[in-house]
Parts: structure tokens; C-alpha cells; sequence
């Protein structure tokens, strides 16, 4: 580290630089692994190039076959308020709605969600940049601590109260059970987003 | 602790939309072929690099592996349905509490939305060497590293061991037998129907898979009959933490009653062998009998006989007998 501050090189440029060097490395990994393996037109292959609707715009994209939607939505189309934090479907960090389903994105295909409806934490602002009452839940009541797991909560929040539109604070904890805080910050969290669940209730 | 790597290693990717072009691309791959349903099960092997494949064939857009039915006699329920459909649909509430509450009872909101009932009771063992890809017995090797004298086998299985000790991880697979459900099994070759309790195998009979699905199989539907629609349901799962978590030990019973005698029963264990545990003998033993907490801690101690611990799950033995006593008095369960 102090190396790389005397040679000027600050610790921002040099980590995009070395994310810029694998994002190349790994393309070209994908590429060549494509040549090789091949696609055939049997019934049902997938086509690479698809269109997924995302924030309500559709957007052409670029999708391998193994890749998963939160690994397209934050690396493919910058939707990077969306976290990847386990990338197993244990911590919640990544979820957004499908559909209006809240669903763990590093556990779902992107092919898998095309002919779906997917929201993301960057979806829910109006377009005049007007918070979602869930996210004003959240600002009023200052739930989280760090804060890495918040657009996960929210979204699965968000997902929960469209079918339970007031739920006790036990019914939203079962809601959000499926997402992770490791600043264990829970009690602040249901009451920032108990806040936002009565503030849907009045908009 | 997973490794978060890039993205998966490359396979192709296939999304029927009928079953009979799923049917002709399992059978064109045979082994090489990876059958997906909700995919809870699939990424992980994959991303941990444990397992791998050429061809996934990922069903979510076969329409008619969807859904609950109405049939002469009884509910018919597509493979592909989700657990979050399972758990709200008012003819399985009604009519099969057990199944309900058990598909609720599965991990958590998200993976219950995208989970599959026909998933949850295929999905591979949860043994944690296995699953890190240590080269046991269940992956064609030669040991069983849970059962050497330092393994963490607190998860494992207390019956029926035969050289591999994990156990059935499902929660629904107990409620599926206790309800007597027939598993609807397709191939390029026909179709074949199969009594729940027959669709999960041991490692005495084949080491390598946990269900007696080949390769070029396909499970469509579960059929579950009204013979014990609207009995005396209990269902309860015991786990480290009340969300996400698979079970330590669960129990499914359906009781039919006369007056207060158990008139018929079902008792199913999940998680304390390879294979959901139907209790035939303490079903026969308390038929006939008051339902009464006499009868339940003979029918508790019953079940345990010939379970053996291994260093870390001795603590199952007595957890078994006391939920085996829960389902035939039908205490309601601890809040979860």
C-alpha cells in the first residue's frame, strides 16, 4: 500500500484497474470457451443477445448462459445499488423483484428472467427522484448502520407489504427473515421499515 | 465459507417450453444432461465448482409442469410449482395443512418463490464433506469422512446408515409420504408412477443419488390422493435458526380418530437417515389405541429402537422420540 501511494498511484485507480484487467482476462476466458463448446440450434438453446425489461425500460443485452441476473445487472447495465454479498441465497444482499417477487438475483439465471418485470433498488424513486415510502422509511428512522444490506431488505420489504400491506412487526421479520445484517441491527431495521410499510399504506 | 468466484463455469443453457422436448433433450445428454428446477440446489454445486456439466436443461418455462389441479381424486401438483404456491393455495390448506405448513417451513421468503416443490424433495444431500467435494463414498469414492472419529457430524444420520451417513434434507418429502402421494416420473420411454415413499432410496441401493430418478427422467406432478384430506395434521422442524435453516430432525402424522382412538396413522421422520422414515411399525402399534400421552411415549420410544449416534448427533436420539410423541398427541409446536 505505501508503495503504491509514493509511485502515485492512488488505491481507487489502482483497485479499478485491476478489476478492468480481470473483466478482460475473464471476457476473453468466455469467448474462447464459447468457440470451442459451440451452440447448436436444438430446440430450446438460448440466444445470447436478449432483451430483459429492468426499471421498467427494456435493455439489450449481452447474457452468457451461466450468468446469473445480479452478476448482469451490477457488471452489464451499472446497477451496482444492487449487493452481492454470500452469492450463495443465504444473506439477501441481492435481492430485487421479479415481477413484483422478491427473489435472491445471484440465484437467478438472466435468461431465467426474460420475459419478466425486474425492479431494482434504482427503480423504486420516482422519476422526479421522489424516494419510495420505504425508502423515506428508511431516511426517517435511520435503520441501518453500514448499510450494505439495505437495498436487499428493501426490496424484499417493498415485495412483502405489496402482499401484506399491514403487517404486525413479527409478520414483516418473517417477510425480511430471508436477508442477512451482519451489524445485527435488526430492531432498527423493522422500525425503519415498519415506517416505510405505513408510509406505502398512505401513498 | 463459499469462495465467491466469476461467474459459473460455462455450460449450455436450455429452456424447453414442453415436456416432451425436455424428455428429448435428457435423453440426446443422458449423464451429461443437468436437470434444473428452481436452481436452489444446482448453483451452489456449480459456483463451488464441486459439480459440473455441459447442458443445463432449466424448466421454468414448461407451462404444464405448473400448477395445482383438481383431479377425480384428489390434487394433482406440477413438479415446477413453487413452495410459496404450495404454502397459499387454498385447496392444499383446506384439504393438506401438512403439506401447506411444511412447504412454509422451507428455508426462506425468496427461496420459497423460486423453490420448487418437485426441487425440494430431489435435491441432492446437504452433508457438508460432500458438498465441499471431498471424495466420499456419495462422490464415487471410498470413505465416509463424517464417520471417522474427528468428523463434525452433528447434521448426520442416526438409522440406516450404510457407509454414507447423510440425511434427507427435505421438508415437504415427510408430508408427501404421511399424505400417501404418488410421484409421476417421465422419460422418453413412457411414464411411470411411483408411491412417495418408494421415490427415495438409501445408499444400500444406490450410493451416488438420494431418489430413483435416472438420468433422462423427469419428475412431472405429484399426485396426492383425499384419503387423508382434512385429518388430524401434525407437522413440526426442529433447526439451528427459525429461518433459512434445513432441518436437524422434522415430523409429519396424519391421524385419523374415532371418538379419541387412533382409528389409522401416518408417522414420517425427515433428517435422521438418507431417507424420509416412514414408522410402519409404530403406526401399526398405535392404531387401535387412545390418543393419549401413554400411547405416545411407548409409540416415542418405539421409534428410536436401533438408532445409533454418531460422536456429534446423539442429541437427535431423544429429539426423534420427543417429536414422534408431539405427532401422535398433536401438541401444537414450539412457535417458529
Amino acid at each position: 500500500m505505501t508503495e503504491m501511494v509514493q509511485s502515485g498511484v492512488s488505491r481507487r485507480s489502482f483497485i479499478k484497474g485491476a478489476i478492468g484487467a480481470g473483466v478482460a482476462a475473464s471476457a476473453a476466458g468466455y469467448l474462447w470457451r464459447t468457440t470451442l463448446s459451440g451452440q447448436d440450434g436444438a430446440a430450446g438453446v438460448v440466444e445470447r443477445l436478449i432483451t430483459i425489461n429492468v426499471n421498467g425500460k427494456d435493455r439489450r443485452v449481452d447474457v452468457l448462459p451461466q450468468e446469473t441476473l445480479a452478476m448482469t445487472l451490477r457488471y452489464k447495465l451499472g446497477l451496482t445499488g444492487t449487493k452481492i454479498g454470500c452469492d450463495r441465497g443465504e444473506c439477501g444482499a441481492c435481492t430485487v423483484l421479479v415481477d413484483d417477487v422478491p427473489r435472491y438475483s445471484c440465484s437467478v439465471l438472466t435468461h431465467m428472467a426474460r420475459k419478466s418485470k425486474v425492479v431494482t433498488i434504482e427503480g423504486l424513486e420516482a422519476a422526479d427522484g421522489t424516494l419510495h415510502p420505504m425508502q423515506q422509511g428508511v431516511v426517517e428512522e435511520q435503520g441501518f448502520q453500514c448499510a450494505f444490506c439495505m437495498p436487499g431488505f428493501v426490496m424484499a420489504a417493498v415485495g412483502y407489504v405489496k402482499t401484506n400491506p399491514n403487517p404486525t412487526r413479527e409478520q414483516l421479520a418473517h417477510g425480511c427473515s430471508g436477508n442477512l445484517c451482519r451489524c445485527q441491527d435488526y430492531d432498527k431495521i423493522l422500525t425503519a421499515l415498519q415506517r416505510g410499510a405505513e408510509l406505502m399504506r398512505r401513498a | 465459507m463459499a469462495t465467491i468466484h466469476d461467474v459459473m463455469p460455462m455450460f449450455a443453457l436450455y429452456q424447453p417450453e414442453s415436456v416432451a422436448d425436455a424428455l428429448r433433450l435428457l435423453d440426446r445428454f443422458g449423464t451429461s444432461a443437468w436437470t434444473m428446477a428452481g436452481g436452489m440446489d444446482t448453483f451452489d454445486w456449480l459456483k463451488d465448482r464441486t459439480k459440473r456439466t455441459e447442458a443445463v436443461v432449466e424448466l421454468s418455462n414448461i407451462a404444464e409442469l405448473q400448477g395445482i389441479r383438481q383431479t377425480g381424486g384428489g390434487l394433482e401438483i406440477g413438479a415446477m410449482t413453487t413452495l410459496t404456491r404450495v404454502e397459499t393455495h387454498p385447496l392444499v390448506k383446506e384439504r393438506f395443512r401438512l403439506l401447506s405448513e411444511a412447504a412454509g417451513l422451507v428455508a426462506s421468503p425468496q427461496i420459497r418463490h423460486q423453490g420448487t416443490l418437485g426441487g425440494n424433495i430431489t435435491q441432492d444431500a446437504r452433508c457438508w464433506y460432500y458438498r465441499s467435494g471431498w471424495p466420499c463414498y456419495r462422490a464415487g469414492g471410498n470413505i465416509c469422512y463424517a464417520d471417522t472419529p474427528t468428523a463434525i457430524n452433528r447434521e448426520h444420520a442416526i438409522l440406516n446408515a450404510d457407509r454414507c451417513v447423510a440425511v434427507s434434507p427435505s421438508d415437504t418429502a415427510p408430508a408427501l409420504i404421511a399424505l400417501d402421494a404418488t410421484m409421476v416420473i417421465r422419460s422418453a420411454s413412457g411414464e411411470r408412477t411411483v408411491p412417495a415413499r418408494d421415490y427415495f432410496i438409501g445408499p444400500g441401493v444406490d450410493i451416488t443419488r438420494l431418489t430413483v430418478i435416472r438420468p433422462g427422467e423427469l419428475l412431472t406432478a405429484i399426485r396426492i390422493p383425499d384419503v387423508w384430506a382434512g385429518a388430524d395434521f401434525y407437522f413440526e422442524k426442529v433447526r439451528d435458526r427459525q429461518a433459512w435453516d434445513f432441518p436437524l430432525v422434522n415430523v409429519a402424522s396424519a391421524i385419523r380418530l374415532a371418538g379419541n382412538t387412533i382409528q389409522s396413522a401416518r408417522i414420517v421422520v425427515g433428517a435422521v437417515a438418507a431417507t424420509p422414515l416412514r414408522l410402519d411399525r409404530v403406526e401399526a402399534f398405535i392404531a387401535g389405541k387412545p390418543r393419549t400421552a401413554q400411547t405416545a411415549e411407548a409409540a416415542g420410544r418405539m421409534a428410536i429402537e436401533g438408532a445409533m449416534a454418531l460422536a456429534h448427533n446423539g442429541y437427535k436420539i431423544p429429539l426423534m422420540r420427543n417429536l414422534v410423541m408431539r405427532a401422535i398427541r398433536g401438541t401444537a409446536p414450539a412457535t417458529t
